[in-house]
């Protein structure tokens, strides 16, 4: 814990009255402090852990049943880049990527929402010496964290399933948590904003659900137009399924560096974006 | 520091003219208060009259406009968080952890104050005992009534053993017997030493529990002392409520020569005077009336400082 224990010597001559406002954009105050925040999120997730998981992996794997297998049989395996995949492969390492999108973006709105705004559970850390920047970084971790959760219960049914072996899925997974924090950040963002949960609303019909078609979940972004294809490029979710889709056909990406900053540029900015906002939500 | 006069115990906590404004409205205006090791200090004052708001600049999760303060030799806002690791805090709603038993409750509070959990484990017991709620430990907070929130609230706010406390309103909605036991656990930590600033609506709770006082309206502080000074400053000794068919009759009577000030609320007329047994003699000529005798307390300096109509915008 960083608290400095200050010295009875400090100059108590600083007393101003000057005004003390700060700008909500000033750089983030992080601290080791948000991990009691973190670890209260944990404890009330595992005393509810098993029913929430059966929620969180029941959808994804509807879909994958529905889509690849049923769509998988009309469709026949697709070639991506000369190799030839079956369509259930395809939508898997994409789907896994929207299931790491959803569950960081309902537990940053709903759950978060729930902790800020109704419970205040958040006005009664502050009370105690832990900041509101420190609060905001534990629930974008914890949001992240839950979406690496969800993801690893699929992957484990994936591998029963002998979708994919691919070692490269060990890679997969930090690839994952990072999607995760991305789209857990930019959940923050519409969490500061909201005045009760039918705002959220907005935020997955006008962005999640467009996001889910223009990703490359279900299929290859080359069957769009051109100039949906230029905004798609630069959707979150496009980049995320860009890095993990070939991890699950055994081979190494390409534009590392490009999709990898593409989404660490959208978490970085929304993370910075969703703070300055909370700080003004809580007048600080 | 230039202070006017050299105290030998320096304030636990010091306030120095803050003001706060939202929008155009001054919440708090150039508000000034200390209080002293082992002091309760109450803030009293109608709805709206900036107690809450004048907490939360204490705790600085509100920045003040103008001002400023410092605690235990250190300085808000710069110092925040150290400061916060030295103060225990209830707020007048309940932010205790639905999904949480007590024990977890007290657990998980700890560990924000960066506290061991064998170290936080260790005062559990004694946490729960104090607020009467060792039965309950395995409770949570949906499960307990009213009072035993509140007093879950207190023994949190405990759990860092902190050297001041700030409450604010911590017995409003309670019933009766609830109200007194919070009042004993509150003077049980005064005798242990501790110092309390206490925001409240109940006049009898700021009389019972406090060393000095302080009546805010509209932000501004509009009297400050003990609470029995406060009385003898600005009222008469004694007040004599004459209600019944008729009362408003005697307003305007030669009785009210009796009486230093007269005042009316709906079927009451409150003589405050320090003739009383002369009065109540001359009362009795009206046998129809009831009348009730009592010295003059609180309630009667509160309503007499800040008036008696309703804060419609509170």
């Amino acid at each position: 814990m960083s608290t400095p224990t200050h010295s009875a010597t400090l100059p108590a001559a600083t007393s101003s009255t000057a005004p003390q406002i700060q700008s909500p954009w000033r750089a983030p105050r992080l601290t080791m402090r948000f991990w009691p925040v973190f670890q209260r999120n944990l404890l009330v997730w595992r005393k509810l852990a098993i029913p929430s998981l059966l929620g969180n992996i029941a959808e994804p794997l509807m879909w994958l049943v529905a889509f690849g297998y049923g769509m998988g049989a009309l469709v026949g395996p697709l070639t991506i880049d000369g190799n030839t995949v079956p369509y259930i492969l395809f939508l898997a390492s994409g789907s896994i990527c929207m299931s790491a999108m959803n569950a960081a973006s309902f537990e940053a709105l709903y759950s978060a929402f729930s902790r800020m705004h109704v419970q205040k559970t958040w006005d009664g850390i502050m009370n105690a010496p832990v900041g509101l920047d420190d609060i905001v970084l534990a629930e974008m971790l914890w949001a992240a964290f839950k979406a690496l959760f969800t993801v690893t219960a699929i992957l484990g049914v994936m591998l029963a399933l002998q979708i994919s072996h691919s070692p490269k899925l060990l890679v997969a997974w930090p690839v994952l948590l990072g999607v995760g924090i991305t789209f857990s950040s930019m959940a923050l963002v519409f969490n500061a904003l909201a005045k009760g949960y039918d705002f959220f609303t907005y935020y997955f019909t006008l962005f999640l659900t467009p996001t889910m078609f223009l990703g490359g979940v279900f299929f290859p972004l080359e069957q769009l137009p051109p100039f949906v294809r230029a905004v798609a490029d630069w959707l979150p979710l496009a980049n995320a399924v860009a890095l993990v889709r070939p991890l699950f056909m055994d081979q190494w990406p390409e534009h590392i560096l490009f999709h990898g900053g593409v989404l660490l540029a959208y978490a970085v900015v929304s993370f910075w974006v969703a703070l300055a906002l909370t700080r003004k939500r809580f007048g600080q | 520091m230039l202070l006017p006069h050299p105290t030998p115990s320096p304030p636990l906590f010091s306030a120095d003219h803050l003001t706060k404004r939202f929008g155009g409205n001054t919440v708090v205006d150039d508000l000034s208060f200390a209080i002293a090791p082992g002091e309760c200090l109450g803030v009293i004052g109608p709805n709206g009259a900036g107690k809450t708001t004048t907490v939360r600049m204490c705790l600085g999760l509100t920045a003040p406009d103008g001002g400023s303060i410092s605690a235990l030799g250190l300085q808000m806002p710069r110092d925040a968080l150290a400061i916060k690791a030295q103060i225990g805090v209830v707020t007048q709603l309940d932010t205790l952890d639905p999904d949480f038993n007590c024990e977890e409750n007290l657990l998980v509070y700890g560990r924000y104050f960066g506290m061991k959990d064998r170290e936080i484990k260790e005062r559990i017991p004694a946490l729960l005992e104090f607020a009467s709620l060792t039965s309950k430990a395995k409770a949570k907070p949906g499960e307990l009534s009213g009072g035993m929130k509140r007093r879950l609230s207190l023994a949190r706010a405990l759990v860092n053993d902190p050297k001041l406390l700030l409450l604010d309103e911590p017995t409003t909605g309670l019933d009766p017997q609830a109200r007194h036991l919070m009042w004993e656990r509150l003077q049980a930590l005064l005798q242990q030493g501790k110092s309390i600033l206490l925001t409240t609506h109940f006049m009898d709770e700021a009389e019972r529990l406090c060393s000095r006082l302080l009546v805010l309206d509209h932000g501004k502080k509009i009297a400050e002392g003990k609470p029995r000074d406060l009385i003898a400053q600005h009222l008469e000794p004694d007040v004599v409520e004459v209600f019944g068919v008729g009362a408003l009759a005697v307003r305007d009577s030669p009785l009210r020569a009796l009486a230093a000030r007269v005042e009316v609320s709906g079927e009451t007329v409150f003589f405050y005077t320090d003739q009383a047994s002369a009065l109540l003699q001359a009362l009795a000529a009206y046998p129809q009336l009831r009348t009730l005798h009592r010295p003059a307390n609180l309630e009667d300096l509160f309503l007499k400082l800040t008036g008696r109509q309703i804060r419609e915008d509170a």
